[in-house]
């Protein structure tokens, strides 16, 4: 069976995704703080009968993401299935933000995808076969107020995926960016209804996305039949960006 | 380590690793042109070679390697 690593896979968009993918895959639930979380969500799939695991893993620290893959190597197998959901905000506007602001965000969002992609990439590249799948956010794409240094690191990410997929297309790797919009987690909580109210009208389909309208995607991407899409960015947003 | 047992190594991972043609794979053969290997190839072979010996290969030096030989050349220093 082959193995799924999720960072920040114990809530939000990240939980969905790592439910989604158990049922085809061994999935590793990759936490910082929120080890009970990780913990339950492991119990959660244990009990409808598939495999997880979870493991600590803090991508703004190289030396992290190192120890994580040396473990999952040790008890499971190599990293197969690459999810960067793992991500923070530090919201500002640009003229007032603090360069720690920036930089923790660049360093985790964008650098943290980095490198977590290319410790996977090298078994990935050894099998000859790989799913890298990187969530972005459509603020990447469209930028946003308060958010200069979260959409620089989302945009960032299609740059870096777009490259790799070229780089490791030769070897059955595939590598895509999801751009979700606005989906219902920790990260959207401080809209308030009448906020929300606001969004829904920009939007297509009439409600705010759901974690699993982005975990199907993740998971379609992962099929082997879909070795043919890479390079792409998909927006899953009820048609914000149209 | 001697030269021919570093050869035998690197024709193993040829063989084994990008499927390549036992026949083909000489000290004079060029990696592009003879073996049919790209960038990446060459890529793995020597991240193969600093994980089995722990030991880091530069990229300037890698730039100027075209044969197995010099490949094996190389790594036999290294070793």
């Amino acid at each position: 069976m082959k193995t799924a690593l999720i960072t920040g896979g114990s809530k939000g968009i990240g939980k969905a995704i790592s439910i989604a993918l158990s049922k085809n895959f061994h999935v590793v639930i990759g936490y910082v703080n929120s080890k009970e979380l990780a913990i339950s969500t492991v119990n959660e799939i244990k009990n409808s009968g598939r495999s997880a695991s979870e493991v600590n893993i803090d991508i703004s620290k190289k030396d992290s993401i190192d120890n994580a893959f040396t473990m999952i190597e040790n008890s499971y197998s190599q990293v197969d299935i690459l999810v960067n959901n793992g991500g923070i905000t530090a919201d500002n506007i640009m003229p007032r933000m603090k360069v720690e602001q920036w930089e923790n965000v660049i360093n985790t969002n964008l650098s943290g995808s980095f490198y977590t992609s290319q410790r996977a990439a090298k078994n990935m590249i050894k099998n000859k076969w790989g799913r890298i799948i990187f969530i972005s956010s459509v603020v990447g794409l469209s930028g946003n107020q308060g958010q200069s240094n979260y959409a620089a690191s989302k945009a960032g990410l299609i740059g870096l995926s777009k490259s790799i997929s070229k780089e490791l297309g030769s070897r059955n790797i595939t590598s895509n960016v999801i751009a979700p919009g606005y989906i219902d987690t920790d990260m959207t909580s401080f809209l308030n209804d009448e906020k929300k109210e606001i969004i829904i009208e920009q939007l297509s389909i009439k409600r705010i996305g759901k974690p699993e309208d982005i975990a199907n995607l993740v998971a379609f991407l992962c099929q082997d039949e879909s070795e043919y899409i890479t390079g792409q960015v998909i927006p899953v947003d009820g048609g914000l960006t149209t | 380590m001697e030269v021919t047992e570093v050869f035998e190594k690197v024709k193993h991972l040829f063989i084994e690793d990008l499927g390549i043609d036992a026949s083909k794979v000489t000290m004079e053969a060029k990696l592009e042109a003879d073996l049919e290997i790209d960038s990446l190839g060459i890529v793995e072979v020597v991240m193969a070679f600093e994980d089995e010996f722990e030991i880091e290969i530069d990229d300037e030096e890698l730039a100027n390697i075209s044969t197995v030989g010099e490949a094996v050349h190389l790594l036999h220093s290294k070793i």
